[in-house]
């Protein structure tokens, strides 16, 4: 048995005569049922990972039904693609996606419970009114909860069409709400893909290639195979030896040898005693899919230094051939022949590990019937592809279920460890759990890539910005995204792309690219007001400006007037620009993506070398908020994530060998080093929502370093900016 | 294998494992107590922090057979029905993103407010600087353990 993932453990309940489970559910939609008692079942349909869906998503069917809030469960759904899109905890877009069918599945449940009643009470059902789960009809007097009429309305034909609500009536939109697995998360309830046990449930655990670019050569089952507990050693090859596959497939290490016991202690005991030899492993060349393109990867035979990484991200410049223009507005050469004043400057990243606190693992328990699985995964409806082509087995024989997720970041897009527990559990014949440990989960790859942005802005005699050319680098993936500000606000603009091939695996790391191209074009854009000798919110906004009155090329991916206010909000909140009495330094920084819009201005001091932060001011246009302290949430935890990232994280290789591979190494930002204040206000509008989980942590970067050359004098360029200002 | 009765959250369970086995994985293998959570396994992260006779301790560093008769708590063990002031304050903060380091958390919190009932600012910062909050959520976290001393 599952222990504990009890549905009524997510209930939120107040109501006292709600406290029973209903005699009988109806079905209305994929999304909701409705008990004959009034309480109201809502499945969530997209994986929750520390980003709220799991209460937002609800909240919007709760809304467009008129619920009673309080009357609600949420339960996590399977995937299901034929009644679900976009299941995938990706790209911001869960609810941007499901904006419009979670309104759907509200607003038609809604009007066939009105149909019910208007044949019941045989009145009209304009006349019928909906609040907080009662139908009522003022005239006659009438009044029914939900669960009276969900017998008789549930088997109504759904309608076509339906009115959504006015964003101005929003009851529960709007109005924050409470996560709806916080009781069962202080309670430490069995929430996550670790916590899964079952009945005569095996644990198992892999041993991979100690470095990028090596192999598995042999190993020797004999030595561990008697220790205490050790049910099997042997190899699994995770994918099979074909051309191509997902993109979301990606792993550096093919073959890994695995080791199953009873239990995790055992198997980890087991893993340290194993005898394995290593051997280098050849280049190897894939055609990876990605939302119907294939694009061919080529992963170099070798072993990898940092040293060499830098050295090649150093050798990029201006006018080097292996440069791929990507956009051209103007004349640049000319612009920054004439100019008054030219500025360069290099930006760079390390690689960085996702290092959710819950490492990689998943359950899986494979007959020759079905394949079910469940566990923490970003990408379900992909995965479930993966494990059919792998195994040949139908899709329709395949369930994956979804647990809680112990963070993402990115990092549970890349379902191979899905793949691997499959496949074990398929040569045990037995349920399995695989468990990575943190050292498995820090040193297998699939890494943030580590990038380098170059940037160059000419000036004219006045102090205007006439030409800007910038490069994004990266190994083995570029930052860059050329539509973006500043193009549309400069006249003379090109953008230019670099990339170099590596064996260690990269995948998308929250608001991936964007996540440097905002601090170095963010910090750029702060040097060359300063050289322009202008204000840097006005500089921005006086680009904008432009962006909005007279806009450069035919594509810019951004809306000026948005990313304006942004700024402007962040301004008039942080008092910007008023006399300064403290001894905190300020800096500031805005940017787009995720169709969101977010500004930061940061105060900090400095303490020795070490930048303590007091206060990060946050303004945000997300479009209409569904929950507004799981937003701030969000966004409280963007900015301490950036600060940490920024200042703190890296991944650094010797011979292919990763150099850190547990916390004691890989630093990550602590309670004394985060942020004193934090202050999240949105920009209030009736847009359809957009982005929350990615769009607050880019641009805290760009705001950070241009603090740090407040308060010091000093400008940073290279993160982790801990070891810069050491230096 | 050995035999070993073990004091947890107020009842005394006999386990039969390898002596050094760690008491993180007595908790969830054995016991079935998986709120306290596998983070590092080298005291880096808090996220398998209990009581031991009431002083926060890393799990994934007590052996079983180094327990004997101490008292163990752990966030199952907090309250009856999740209401320990500590747990409230966690609710009403709405701290959790997610959610995977807040029973270590919530641990280290209770075992600095059992010593130091009123902790400023710094203290709190200090006190929780062993638990990582990947989330973020150290501000929250902050808020709720001075919802807890003011009250």
């Amino acid at each position: 048995m599952v222990i504990g993932f009890s549905w009524l453990a997510s209930c939120n309940m107040t109501s006292k005569d709600l406290k029973v489970l209903p005699k009988e559910w109806f079905e209305f939609n994929a999304y909701l049922k409705i008990g004959d008692n009034g309480m109201i079942t809502i499945q969530s349909p997209n994986p929750e990972i520390g980003q709220n869906v799991k209460t937002s998503m609800p909240m919007i069917v709760a809304e467009e039904l008129d619920a009673d809030w309080n009357h609600v469960i949420v339960e996590q759904a399977p995937l299901n693609t034929s009644f679900y899109k976009w299941q995938v905890a990706g790209g911001s877009r869960s609810i941007s996606s499901g904006w419009e069918p979670l309104r759907m599945a509200g607003a038609t449940a809604r009007k066939m419970l009105i149909t019910a009643a208007a044949s019941q009470w045989n009145v009209l059902p304009e006349e019928i009114q909906t609040n907080a789960g009662i139908v009522s009809h003022k005239a006659s007097g009438n009044s029914a909860h939900y669960g009276e009429m969900a017998a008789v309305a549930a088997k109504l034909e759904v309608p076509e069409e339906v009115t959504l609500k006015n964003a101005a009536d929003y009851k529960i939109i709007g109005h924050s709400k409470k996560n709806v697995d916080a009781k069962d998360i202080v309670t430490g309830k069995p929430l996550f893909g670790l916590d899964v046990y079952k009945e005569g449930m095996l644990t198992a655990m892999i041993v991979h290639p100690p470095a990028f670019g090596k192999k598995l050569k042999s190993f020797n089952p004999d030595s561990v195979k008697n220790m205490p507990g050790i049910k099997d050693v042997f190899e699994i090859s995770v994918y099979s030896g074909d051309k191509q596959q997902s993109a979301f497939d990606i792993t550096a290490f093919n073959e890994l040898v695995v080791i199953v016991g009873n239990s995790t202690w055992q198997v980890m005991k087991a893993k340290k005693a194993i005898q394995v030899e290593w051997e280098l492993a050849p280049s190897k060349e894939l055609a990876m899919e990605m939302f119907g393109n294939v694009s061919n990867k080529h992963f170099p035979a070798g072993l990898e230094n940092t040293s060499e990484h830098k050295a090649l991200m150093k050798d990029i410049d201006f006018g080097d051939k292996r440069l791929k223009l990507v956009r051209k507005d103007g004349d640049p050469e000319k612009a920054f022949k004439n100019a008054a004043k030219i500025i360069e400057r290099t930006y760079t990243a390390p690689f960085r590990a996702h290092n959710t606190m819950e490492p990689m693992n998943f359950f899986a328990d494979v007959t020759a019937e079905k394949v079910f699985v469940l566990g923490p995964v970003q990408t379900p409806e992909w995965t479930e592809s993966s494990l059919s082509r792998r195994l040949g087995i139908p899709k329709e024989k395949i369930d994956v279920h979804l647990t809680r997720m112990g963070g993402g970041f990115g990092r549970r897009l890349y379902g191979h460890f899905v793949t691997e527990a499959a496949l074990i559990s398929q040569k045990m014949k037995a349920p399995v759990k695989l468990v990575y440990t943190r050292e498995d989960d820090m040193t297998f790859g699939t890494y943030r890539p580590s990038y380098v942005v170059k940037y160059k802005a000419a000036l004219d005699k006045n102090n205007n910005l006439v030409a800007v050319h910038v490069i994004g680098g990266g190994i083995p993936e570029r930052a860059l995204y050329a539509n973006r500000f500043p193009a549309g606000a400069v006249d003379n603009f090109i953008a230019e792309e670099w990339e170099e091939d590596s064996n260690i695996t990269t995948g998308a790391y929250r608001a991936p690219r964007s996540n440097f191209a905002a601090s170095a074009e963010q910090s750029f854009l702060d040097e060359v007001a300063e050289l322009a000798g202008k204000d840097p919110i006005d500089f921005r906004l006086d680009l904008f400006k432009k962006a909005i009155d007279n806009p450069v090329g035919e594509r810019n991916d951004y809306d000026a007037k948005r990313y304006a206010g942004v700024l402007e909000l962040v301004k008039e909140k942080s008092n910007w620009g008023k006399a300064n009495t403290s001894n905190l330094k300020r800096g500031v920084a805005a940017y787009f993506c995720h169709n969101s819009y977010v500004a930061n201005v940061i105060d900090l001091v400095m303490d020795g070398n070490v930048p303590k932060v007091q206060n990060v001011y946050c303004a945000v246009d997300c479009g209409i908020v569904i929950n507004p302290d799981a937003a701030t949430n969000l966004a409280e935890g963007g900015a301490v994530d950036a600060i940490g990232t920024a200042l703190f994280g890296e991944m650094t290789f010797e011979d292919g060998v990763p150099q850190q591979s547990n916390f004691d190494k890989y630093r990550l930002i602590k309670h004394h080093e985060a942020p004193k204040n934090i202050q999240v206000d949105f920009v209030k509008n009736e847009i359809a929502p957009t982005g929350m989980g990615e769009p607050p942590f880019p641009p805290v970067m760009g705001a950070l370093s241009n603090a740090i050359y407040s308060a010091t004098g000093k400008r940073v360029y290279h993160q982790p900016f801990i070891n810069e200002l050491n230096a | 294998m050995a035999k070993f009765n073990l004091q947890i959250n107020g009842s005394t369970h006999i386990v039969d494992v390898d002596p050094d086995t760690p008491i993180l994985w007595v908790l969830r293998d054995h016991l079935q107590l998986v709120g306290t959570k596998y983070g590092c396994g080298i005291a880096q992260c808090g996220s398998c922090t209990i009581l031991l006779n009431g002083i926060a301790t890393r799990a994934c560093q007590l052996q079983v057979s180094m327990v004997g008769n101490n008292e163990i708590v752990t966030i199952e063990g907090l309250s009856k029905n999740g209401d320990h002031p500590v747990q409230k304050a966690w609710e009403e903060e709405d701290v959790p993103q997610c959610g995977y380091c807040q029973a270590g958390q919530i641990m280290s919190a209770v075992s600095l407010l059992k010593s130091n009932p009123n902790p400023s600012d710094e203290e709190i910062e200090m006190g929780m600087s062993g638990n990582i909050c990947r989330c973020g959520t150290y501000i929250r976290i902050k808020k709720a353990i001075k919802r807890v001393s003011n009250s």
